[in-house]
This record gives structure tokens, sequence and C-alpha cells, in this order.
């Protein structure tokens, strides 16, 4: 039986985790995300999990350890934000690369300079091309599910890819919610038992973890490689329905909230999914057809869903928590607007937001509605926007 | 002297975890390192397991698709090898407590040259000696960057040439600092950390049977001669090494519970000239410029070997 309760998304990922009990966790505090490793602590210590938790003394250890730890045949597991995934980036790529299905919980948060320690996706749009499965969750519940899906996305066998369940900082990290927790038997039965194909405690079988690729070879490599994270879209499809066929909710690649049949359809991802739904919402009482497409699924890109959710638009606004410091566009409507390329040819506008946890209300989504319908009509509208931004 | 003959004979005997047909230079010290270290590990009955930092052991050892490691070897990074090596002893001692494994013979040694060790990967060594993670780390003190072509390291010694610590024509010394001490620093760990050469090589077994014995972190750091980078014959590799303990210029000691111990005190100790002549990274101190540098190294030498004697006689 599953219980309601009412924890933070930091103590979500923080239970998913003990329920999860991997074998090895190294980790690092840092804002927002540092609760999480504390929870751990507190549950070993209180004989609530038997993990080996590894204190480490920086994330380009934790995530190092975590590497060391993985290659020896057991369930790794990190977490951490902003500044120390920036420090774990090296090895993110070592960690995709030598196919290590490591699960790490970020709670995004703003990169330095100047330093913010608040919700923004400046740390996990820049680790976009590690080859790590990247999945954004819009509130607790959904953090805590999709870290419990990751780990079987991750040692799925024609993945064996990372995988990075993503929350904003303090707008779910440190917002306490209901949500509901499932039975700790329930959670390992769904998570089976990890068998490893290599390990370097095998020592009757020795194996060599992370040899070099002269020009000759390291293409084919990186080419091999992306065929796990492309199978991860599949995966994440099939676990998840899994997932919402033993515990009544499932989320899929994308989410579709009243967009089938509007004309001006609102794209984003993470926690400001709630306020755009509500923005929405408001919309359609007052005659508008908004609509929203919430990308679940941002590594590997789902573009063939998103293509089918927005091929009826007639305008298209993307939010991006981040800015892609020079690029025309930010990395999500980039994206979006890579996947419409042939397919619609409707304006496609970029909306920044809620950079470094500045706010982003009702009223603004439905300034940014206003203005789709604006463009709709042929009006000219700048193609990139900055939301609640000082003039 | 039968004795040590017969170990001798029987670290030959093992099946060699290294095999040959790597890519290192002739002459090179790190191969010659490497098999007196898992030879002796693989003796005493254990099961190595390594993690290696980038560098020219790792390059010249593992190019996909081949290995020539007969042992599980991993290569993470430049600055990790202790980090990945303590993720590895987690994992051991997790899967074991959980009944997932059974192995009391597995060892897990650690790899690294003196820019992966002393500079880049100083922060994680420390952090992985602080944690108590069991593992033997073995420094190859070359005493540069080797594999990008000679540049300085905090080993790098005073007054030695390299590529970016270059003499010329206003600058007779090459590098100005003194090289760190290492051994200090993970002896400070309170754990069992030596140094040792390859010409002294029942010296080094022995701090490698007494690493591994640890139940915790040890530190092992070894001169390994550099070919390439110091520029002298590869048929030198340990006589080099040999003259480096014999003028005091690499004191053969060790650290443990925190006191110290000169385990070779050469009966005649030979002037630093004996050890730097002959070595291109040293050709500049054997001119008139050369001649206050020169000096100035025997002197740093002779200070550092008075206070190992010093201390060890205080009893520290």
């Amino acid at each position: 039986m599953s219980k309601r309760v009412a924890l933070s998304g930091n103590e979500a990922a923080a239970h998913a985790i003990r329920q999860i009990n991997p074998d090895v966790i190294a980790a690092f505090p840092i804002t927002p995300s540092t609760p999480i490793p504390m929870n751990v602590s507190q549950f070993i210590a209180d004989g609530k999990m038997t993990t080996e938790f590894v204190t480490v003394e920086s994330e380009h250890s934790a995530i190092s350890a975590c590497v060391g730890a993985s290659a020896s045949g057991g369930r790794v597991m990190t977490a951490t934000s902003a500044n120390g995934l920036a420090l774990m980036f090296e090895i993110l790529y070592i960690a995709s690369g030598m196919r290590l299905p490591i699960v790490a919980p970020v709670v995004a948060r703003a990169l330095s300079g100047p330093l913010n320690i608040h919700g923004d996706f400046s740390d996990v749009y820049g680790v976009r091309e590690s080859g790590w499965v990247e999945l954004f969750c819009q509130d607790s519940q959904e953090f805590y599910d999709t870290i419990i899906q990751g780990v079987r996305i991750a040692e799925t066998e024609s993945v064996l890819t990372p995988v990075m369940p993503i929350a904003d900082g303090f707008d779910i990290s440190h917002t306490v919610e209901n949500w509901y927790m499932e039975d700790d038997e329930a959670v390992k039965e769904f998570i089976g038992e990890y068998h490893p194909k290599f390990s370097l405690l095998d020592t009757k079988h020795p194996v060599t973890f992370g040899a070099w690729a002269p020009p000759d070879w390291y293409y084919e490599n990186r080419r091999n490689q992306l065929e796990g994270l492309l199978s991860a879209y599949e995966a994440t499809k099939k676990i998840d329905q899994e997932f919402g066929e033993k515990f009544g909710r499932s989320y899929g690649v994308i989410e579709k909230y009243r967009s089938d049949d509007a004309e001006l359809i609102v794209v984003g991802m993470g926690a400001v999914s709630g306020t755009i739904k509500d923005a929405v919402d408001q919309m359609r009482e007052n005659g508008v057809s908004a609509g929203f497409v919430r990308v679940k699924l941002f590594r590997p890109f789902p573009y063939k869903d998103v293509i089918d959710a927005l091929k009826g638009a007639k305008a298209i606004g993307v939010f991006d928590r981040c800015i892609s410091a020079g690029a025309q566009t930010a990395a999500l409507c980039t994206d979006v607007r890579s996947a419409m390329y042939g397919n619609s040819t409707v304006p496609i506008i970029n909306y920044t937001y809620g950079l470094g946890g500045r706010d982003t209300t009702v009223e603004h989504v439905k300034e940014v509605i206003e203005q789709l319908k604006d463009a709709a009509e042929g009006k000219t509208v700048s193609p990139v926007n900055y939301i609640n931004l000082r003039a | 002297m039968a004795k040590k003959l017969s170990f001798l004979n029987k670290l030959a005997l093992n099946k060699e975890s290294l095999e040959g047909g790597h890519r290192l230079c002739p002459g090179c010290g790190h191969s010659i390192i490497i098999r007196m270290v898992l030879n002796t590990a693989l003796q005493e009955g254990y099961q190595p397991v390594m993690s290696n930092a980038t560098g020219c052991l790792e390059v010249c050892t593992g190019l996909y698709p081949y290995s020539s490691w007969n042992i599980p070897w991993i290569h993470n990074a430049f600055e990790n090898a202790a980090a990945t090596i303590s993720g590895a002893e987690a994992m051991y001692r997790s899967l074991s407590r959980r009944g997932k494994l059974d192995n009391d013979k597995i060892v897990f040694i650690a790899f690294g040259s003196d820019g992966g060790t002393y500079d880049i990967g100083l922060q994680a060594l420390s952090g992985a000696a602080e944690r108590g993670h069991r593992f033997l780390y073995v420094c190859d003190d070359n005493e540069a960057y080797q594999n990008t072509g000679n540049q300085r390291s905090s080993a790098t010694p005073y007054g030695t040439r390299t590529t970016t610590s270059a003499v010329g024509a206003i600058d007779p010394i090459g590098k100005k600092q003194k090289r760190k001490e290492i051994v200090e620093i993970m002896g400070a760990h309170g754990i069992y950390a030596a140094q040792a050469s390859p010409s002294h090589w029942m010296d080094l077994i022995k701090k490698v049977k007494k690493g591994l014995k640890q139940n915790g972190p040890a530190y092992l750091n070894v001169i390994q001669p550099c070919t390439t980078g110091w520029g002298y014959d590869p048929k030198d590799t340990i006589n080099y090494a040999k003259l480096a303990v014999e003028t005091c210029i690499w004191p053969l000691y060790e650290i443990e519970n925190r006191r110290s111990k000169v385990n070779v005190k050469p009966k005649n100790k030979l002037p630093v000239e004996a050890y730097l002549k002959g070595q291109k990274r040293y050709a500049h101190l054997f001119t008139p410029q050369g001649k206050e540098t020169l000096e100035r190294i025997q002197k740093l030498t002779d200070e550092r070997w008075e206070f190992l004697l010093e201390r060890e006689k205080a009893g520290f």
C-alpha cells in the first residue's frame, strides 16, 4: 500500500534512494541538493538502508568514485547541483562512454557567476551533450517516481547509459508537497536485481575498462554509444508504462495538456509546468485555444512525439530556463525548431524565464499566450523574449 | 643471498599481469616498476584490481581494441585514479557485506605518475587516504609531465630543465622551485608512506608487501627514470635509479605510524654530479653558468638527507 506523505522534493529523492538501496553512493553536498546526502546518511545511521556511502571531498571525486564502483558491478548513485555538476563534467562523458548505468538525481540550479543558488537549468542544459539520459520532472511525486524508473532505464541492456532525473532547485527540492510513497518491498520488486555483464571484481575474467581510442576507433565508439542513448526512448516509454500499471502513475516521454485541439501551444519542462497549466486553464475559460506540451524526456529528444503534438499549432512558445549563450534560441527552443523543420511553418518563439530563481507567474504565461495569438495572426513578435526581466 | 634469489625466481615465474608487446619506450621505468609491484602482489596470493591515471603507462597499455592487462584494470581520467579505486573498493566492501561477493584475495592498487599524483590528482588522493579505503597507491615519479613531453611538475627538482622550465640565454637555472615532498604529505595522513627505487628491488618489494597488508591506505613513491624526458641511454634506467639513491637525491625511507625510518644509508655517499651528469635535462649545470645551481642542488640534497637522519634519530 502506498502512503500519502507531505515532504519536500529532496526528501522524495532521498526516500527513492533509500528504497533503491544502491550498493554504493558517492556524493558531496551542494545547495540545493544537500538534503539528499544528509538524509542518506541518517537513513544509514538509523539502519534503514545498507548502502556503502562514500563521503568524497568533491563532486569530481563523487562521479569518479561512481565510475569505479559501477565498473565493479553494482548499483551506484550520486546526487548534485549546479557547480557540482559542472565539476563532474569531464567524468560524465567517461561514465556514459563506459556505458555505466549510474543514476544521478540533479537538483537544477544556476551556474556562477555571479554566484546564485536558485533554480535554473544552466547546469543540466550544459551537460546535454554528455550522453546521459535527462528526464525533467514537474513535482516531487514525479521526481520520486522518475528516480525509481531511472534505475530500470539505465540498466536496460540495450541502453546501459547513465540517467539524470532532474528537479528545479527550491521550486521542487525545498517545497513540501503531498505525494505518494510506495512500499519498500514494491519498489524493490519493481527495480529487481542488477546483473552486470562485466565487473572489475570478477578477477577470473579480467576486463579492461577505459582503453583509449585513436582516430581509427573513437568515431565508431561514439556512434555505438549513441545507439544506447537512443534506445532509452523506447525503454523509458516501456518502463514508465509498467510503472503505471503497478503504481497507477505514468508520465510518457512528453505530456500533452489541453494541446490536442489547441492553436497556441506553450512548450516547457520542469516546475514551471504547473504555472503554465493554470494559465492555459484561465485562457481556455476566456475562449482562447491554448495548450501546453511538457517535455519530460529531454535527452534523447523525443522529436516524433513533439512533432505530433505540435503539428496543428498556429503559434508555438517555448520556455527555456537557461540562456544558450550566443545561440539564436535556447536549447529546448532550438530542439523544437529542429523537430518542426519541414513539418510546420508557424512562428516558434523563445521565452527565457526563471533564471537564478526569478519568479514566473500565471500572469506572465498569460501574456505569452496573448503574444502567441498576435504571432498566429501574423503580427510581428520578437523571436526571443525574456520573461520578468528588468528593462 | 639464496633467499633473495629464490624470491626473485618466483617473481619471474608468475604469469605476467602486464603482457609484453605494450608501447612503452625501450628502457622505460614504468614497466619495470609495475611488474615488480604486481608480481609481488600475485606472489603473495593476492588478486590485484588496478586503477590507472592517464599518462604514459595508460596510453601505452590500453589502446583500443587491445589491452596489455591480465588483471582487472580501469582507466578513468588523469586526476582521479585514487577516487576511482576508492569507488571500486567501496563496491567490494558493499558486495562482500551483502553476501554478493566472496573473495578475500582482492587488493586494490592505483597507479599514477607525478602529474596525476603530486599535482592534478592530489586532492582526490588525499580524500581517498583520509577516508581510509584499503588500497595501495603507487606513484611512478618521473619528475615531470612526460606523457605530454617533459613539462615541469611539482615533483621536478630545483635546477631541472624541462619544456616549461626552460634554460636559455638569460636563464641558467631551469626550475627555480624545490620539489614537493609528497611522502611527507601522505605520511601526514597517518598512513603508511614510503619511497622506493627499482634499483633496490628487495626494499621496493618489502614496501609493496607492507603496503598491501595495511588495513587501509598506503602510499609508495617510486623513482621512475624516463629515458626520453631525462635524456639518457635506455640501458641506464636502473643505473640512474641506483645513482639517485647513492647520491641521497632519492632517499629510501618510510613513514609508519607517523615515525620515519631511513631504509638505505649509502656507505659511500656520492656527490650529486655522479647522478646528474649524463642526463640531458641537467647538461646546463655542467657549464660555467651552471656552477651555482649545481652547488645549490648539492646543498639542498645534503640538507634534506641530514634532516631525514636527524628525524629518524629523534624517533619521529
